[in-house]
């Protein structure tokens, strides 16, 4: 079961709209490396995992990117909003328009829909979890790229603020994978 | 913003919740960490009271069956979190 929570888990006040980075942005919302693919990927490999601790923080961080989720999306949204046919076009961002006007829809930044293909579950909570290490790795890299491309505080600090959160899941499931394999090595002994 | 008041109850809002978010994915690998659990519970009770308070004076932060409503149904109301306020 999942509560719904009528704010942002980080504000977004974006100033003026932007297709050109809207269509860069949205590569973390359904892209390769996205908030889409991060809580999919942890919400199911959370099934097998041994030890409680690791159960709870596959739930507990699959929820937070749900948030992240929200959050991207409602960038898109915001640097999508008011923008006139004219303004898309010059940005470069008709071909997105055409398709999907100003909604928001899961893809990469390069246009390929949103797949199952870019997680993995396993079965195997040691092999899971070192991936979801490169998928919090991938995901900082793809956010600091991003952040390199934006101009102004209103799109930047959004950014910077999920990048960090990157970086403090990299941190847990680090943890969480030494208790899984001390785990694993104290069963194979008694 | 037009409704200054009601966006700085919520930034002080998402400021706690932080709090108890990094502190929750922290205790689900230090299950024994004393200190930072009284932190945890320390900083729920914050929250708790801000978001009774938040929801007295602008409506439903959370849905089925989370948060009482007026009359009328009080959740739909705008603005949703997408929507700049």
């Amino acid at each position: 079961m999942w509560i719904y929570e009528k704010k942002l888990e980080y504000p977004v006040r974006i100033k003026n709209p932007n297709p050109k980075m809207a269509k860069l942005i949205i590569t973390q919302y359904g892209g390769p490396d996205g908030e889409l693919a991060a809580s999919l990927r942890y919400l199911s490999q959370r099934y097998i995992m041994p030890i409680p601790e690791a159960k709870g923080l596959l739930t507990d961080i699959g929820t937070e990117e749900l948030a992240h989720f929200e959050i991207v999306g409602t960038m898109v949204y915001q640097l999508m909003k008011g923008a006139s046919p004219e303004e898309i076009k010059a940005a470069g961002a008709a071909d997105y328009f055409v398709d999907h006007g100003r909604g928001v829809y899961p893809q990469s930044a390069a246009g390929n829909p949103f797949t199952a293909a870019y997680i993995q579950s396993k079965g195997d909570p040691v092999t899971d979890l070192y991936e979801n290490l490169a998928a919090e790795q991938k995901a900082r890299s793809t956010y600091e790229y991003l952040i390199r491309t934006a101009d102004g505080a209103d799109v930047i600090e959004p950014l910077q603020f999920l990048r960090e959160r990157e970086v403090v899941h990299f941190q847990r499931f680090g943890e969480a994978l030494m208790k899984v394999q001390e785990y694993l090595e104290s069963k194979k002994y008694f | 913003m037009k409704n200054n008041e009601r966006a700085r109850l919520l930034d002080e809002i998402r400021a706690i919740e932080f709090m108890t978010i990094e502190l929750n994915l922290y205790l689900d690998t230090h299950p024994d960490d004393q200190k930072a659990l009284n932190d945890y519970n320390s900083y729920t009770k914050q929250l708790m009271a801000l978001k009774d308070e938040y929801q007295r004076r602008y409506g439903p932060l959370s849905n089925f069956g989370t948060a009482v409503s007026e009359y009328p149904w009080a959740w739909i109301n705008e603005p949703w979190p997408w929507e700049l306020d």
